[in-house]
């Protein structure tokens, strides 16, 4: 087979599986809308963090603003210390809440911002002190078969 | 009966040490491999030529397998989600199986099956014809100037046949579920790109496929350049390609993804 | 610089203890057609793959152009085998390249000449074994007296010091065989080349060879001229020239006695 045949078929094998690649990237995988453009990096405590893991999204009004970058443990205070990123483009108020919600009853954890009105704006580096811990099943369980039990005790 | 005992523990004993001692020389071949490799770049064509024979000569089977299974994969998905009510993630199982497992390891089993066998008994011919004795004797490294380009040839062919597996396969699951059953066409793409992730799911399954390019490549040249020069040795040479391609894929293709899972 | 190109002094060579060659001394001069030549199984291929470095030598030692083979590494190894040329049984031609790419293929390899010069050497090569008009085929389409004349071609390609030929007349027709037997010794001239024929084909390799070496058992049984060797009265040598089936070498492969096996069942073994 002459050399000009075979270089052109490897021309175009390799550009397919480049192109295949690239597709998998952008049209099946989340490059395009999964990774955020600049951002800046705000932490919050938590007491319990539930099931939220690295990378989950943190989404305000819905709509998906940043991810989780790190989590720790704060031997100090025994919290769990969550390090967030979020996106250049949206700015919140100092007194913003952060809380950790479930999608679904049964879905994967993530963080929700609910805007404050405070004037100052977070910055890089920032704590958010405003913080509601996951809602743990169990406890929740615990909780309402306690009270039950408190009532009819009540009752008698 | 002691004496069948003992020949029988020699059997075993003899059989360990020979496995031990060709894992020793294929480890020796591939550490020369790489030494000679230099000769496969600054004499591209040479590579390029073999890319020719591994990867654009695998092509269409590899094309045809990923289709019928990403086919496959929509009807039996399907089948098992709408039962949940959860039809819409149709995408996200088809995506998912396709780029972290079914790609990689699909395309390397096939690859075996079609490039590696072919590198096995070529090069088992070469040496049973002498041709490799005259190179050497021509002054010309045989694992320089015949091994180190198919080597390339493979490792660079592998991961560029799975991203085509899994792209093909997503487009065939693609052509089952939104046509044919009528998922939505927003929920199918959208669904996938949420829960693919670039990095976890495909980075890692190039990783994988790059691995087992390295290991069906190496094994195919190692049997090629080990088997005894006779007909029978190529042909039983040309077995064992298979076999421990397929094995190997399949045990590497464990020990990453419990890396990779944990990580 | 010595008169002998290649010399094997005291050598010995041998698988797993069991030596094929039991202390061998030969020289080979420059500019001579020599043969070796021995019964099948003498251990004469080997002979080629020791001088060449492919095997190294259990005991003793083999000097080309005055350096010792199995001494050298890899590199001085390569530049050794420069002033070889090795022709195999069956040509060993590169079944992937054509006829033309085969016997450029040492010129490619060794050399950055450019690809105007590359062809005119190549059709030089192709000319001197006759077929030049063959270039464009490939290895399959050659029959086997024409393979081992593009494997010629492809071993004289660099001009080397040494050729080597390793059985070159089995399996061949007369026509072709008379061919080859001209075109080593008229190469061998041309090129002021030494070559070394490893063969058991007598009647051709006393036609051409300057001196011939017999091997039997491990050692070098006879040496000399065709001429003296033909009037040699030694028992070993006067069968081996003409063929005869009775004499010194037996007909039967080293055996107990055939009674006795026949009679001990085979659980004895």
């Amino acid at each position: 087979m002459e050399r000009t045949t075979i270089d052109l078929w490897v021309g175009i094998f390799a550009a397919a599986g480049a192109a295949a690649i690239f597709g998998l990237a952008m049209k099946v995988g989340n490059l395009t809308s999964g990774t955020l453009g600049e951002t800046y990096s705000v932490s919050a405590a938590f007491e319990n963090i539930g099931g939220l893991k690295p990378r989950a999204p943190v989404k305000s009004a819905g709509v998906v603003v940043g991810r989780i970058s790190s989590i720790q443990f704060d031997n100090k205070t025994y919290e769990a210390v969550v390090t967030i990123s979020v996106d250049k483009r949206y700015s919140f108020p100092k007194d913003t809440f952060a809380n950790i919600y479930t999608a679904g009853l049964l879905g994967e954890q993530y963080i929700g911002l609910e805007a404050g009105g405070d004037d100052e704006a977070l910055k890089n580096g920032d704590k958010i002190t405003h913080t509601q811990d996951a809602v743990v099943l169990e406890k929740m369980i615990s909780q309402f078969l306690y009270n039950k039990a408190s009532d009819s005790e009540d009752k008698k | 009966m002691l004496s069948k005992v003992s020949s029988a523990l020699r059997g075993i004993g003899h059989r360990l040490i020979d496995r031990v001692w060709r894992f020793g020389s294929g480890a020796r071949f591939f550490v020369y491999t790489l030494i000679y490799s230099g000769e496969s770049f600054r004499r591209l064509h040479l590579t390029i030529r073999e890319i020719y024979f591994t990867g654009v000569m695998s092509l269409i089977i590899i094309l045809v397998s990923a289709f019928f299974v990403g086919m496959v994969l929509a009807l039996q998905g399907y089948n098992t989600l709408q039962k949940y009510g959860s039809s819409d993630a149709i995408g996200v199982l088809v995506a998912l199986s396709l780029v972290r497992e079914l790609g990689p390891v699909v395309t390397a089993l096939l690859f075996a099956g079609r490039a590696g066998t072919a590198i096995t008994a070529e090069i088992g011919l070469m040496k049973a014809t002498e041709q490799l004795s005259a190179m050497e004797m021509m002054a010309v490294s045989p694992i320089a100037r015949v091994v180190a380009p198919r080597f390339w040839a493979g490792v660079i062919s592998m991961p560029l046949l799975a991203a085509m597996f899994s792209m093909v396969g997503v487009l065939g699951g693609y052509l089952v579920a939104v046509p044919l059953i009528g998922v939505d066409n927003g929920a199918f793409w959208s669904q996938m790109q949420a829960n693919v992730d670039w990095r976890v799911d495909v980075v890692n399954g190039v990783i994988k496929s790059f691995v087992f390019g390295v290991a069906c490549t190496m094994i195919a040249l190692f049997e090629g350049f080990d088997a005894p020069p006779t007909a029978e040795g190529v042909s039983r040479a040309t077995t064992r390609t298979v076999v421990n391609s397929s094995l190997a894929v399949l045990g590497l293709d464990f020990i990453m993804t419990s890396f990779m899972i944990g990580a | 610089m010595s008169d002998n190109i290649v010399e094997i002094d005291n050598l010995s060579f041998g698988y797993k203890g069991r030596l094929l060659h039991k202390g061998i001394n030969m020289s080979f001069a420059r500019g001579k057609v020599i043969a070796i030549m021995g019964g099948s199984g003498s251990g004469k291929t080997t002979l080629l793959r020791l001088i060449g470095g492919q095997l190294k030598p259990t005991h003793g030692k083999v000097l080309v152009d005055g350096e010792v083979v199995h001494k050298q590494n890899r590199h001085g190894l390569y530049l050794l085998r420069r002033k070889m040329g090795m022709l195999f049984q069956f040509g060993a031609l590169f079944t992937d390249l054509s006829v033309y790419e085969n016997v450029a293929f040492p010129i490619r390899e060794h050399t950055d000449l450019p690809e105007s010069i590359v062809r005119d050497l190549v059709m030089m090569k192709l000319n001197a074994v006759g077929l030049r008009g063959a270039r464009n085929l490939m290895p399959t389409e050659l029959s086997g007296g024409m393979a081992r004349r593009v494997a010629l071609a492809r071993a004289i390609a660099l001009d080397p010091a040494i050729i080597m030929y390793d059985e070159p007349f089995t399996g061949l027709d007369p026509i072709s065989m008379s061919v080859t037997c001209n075109l080593i010794r008229s190469l061998n001239d041309a090129l002021g080349a030494t070559s070394i024929l490893v063969t058991h084909d007598v009647k051709e390799a006393f036609s051409i060879a300057d001196y011939v070496y017999i091997v039997a058992n491990g050692v070098v049984e006879t040496e000399g001229t065709p001429d003296d060797l033909r009037k040699s009265e030694l028992p070993f040598v006067h069968q081996f020239v003409h063929g005869e089936v009775d004499g010194p070498v037996p007909f039967h492969y080293a055996a107990p006695d055939y009674k006795k096996d026949m009679l001990r069942g085979h659980d004895a073994e």
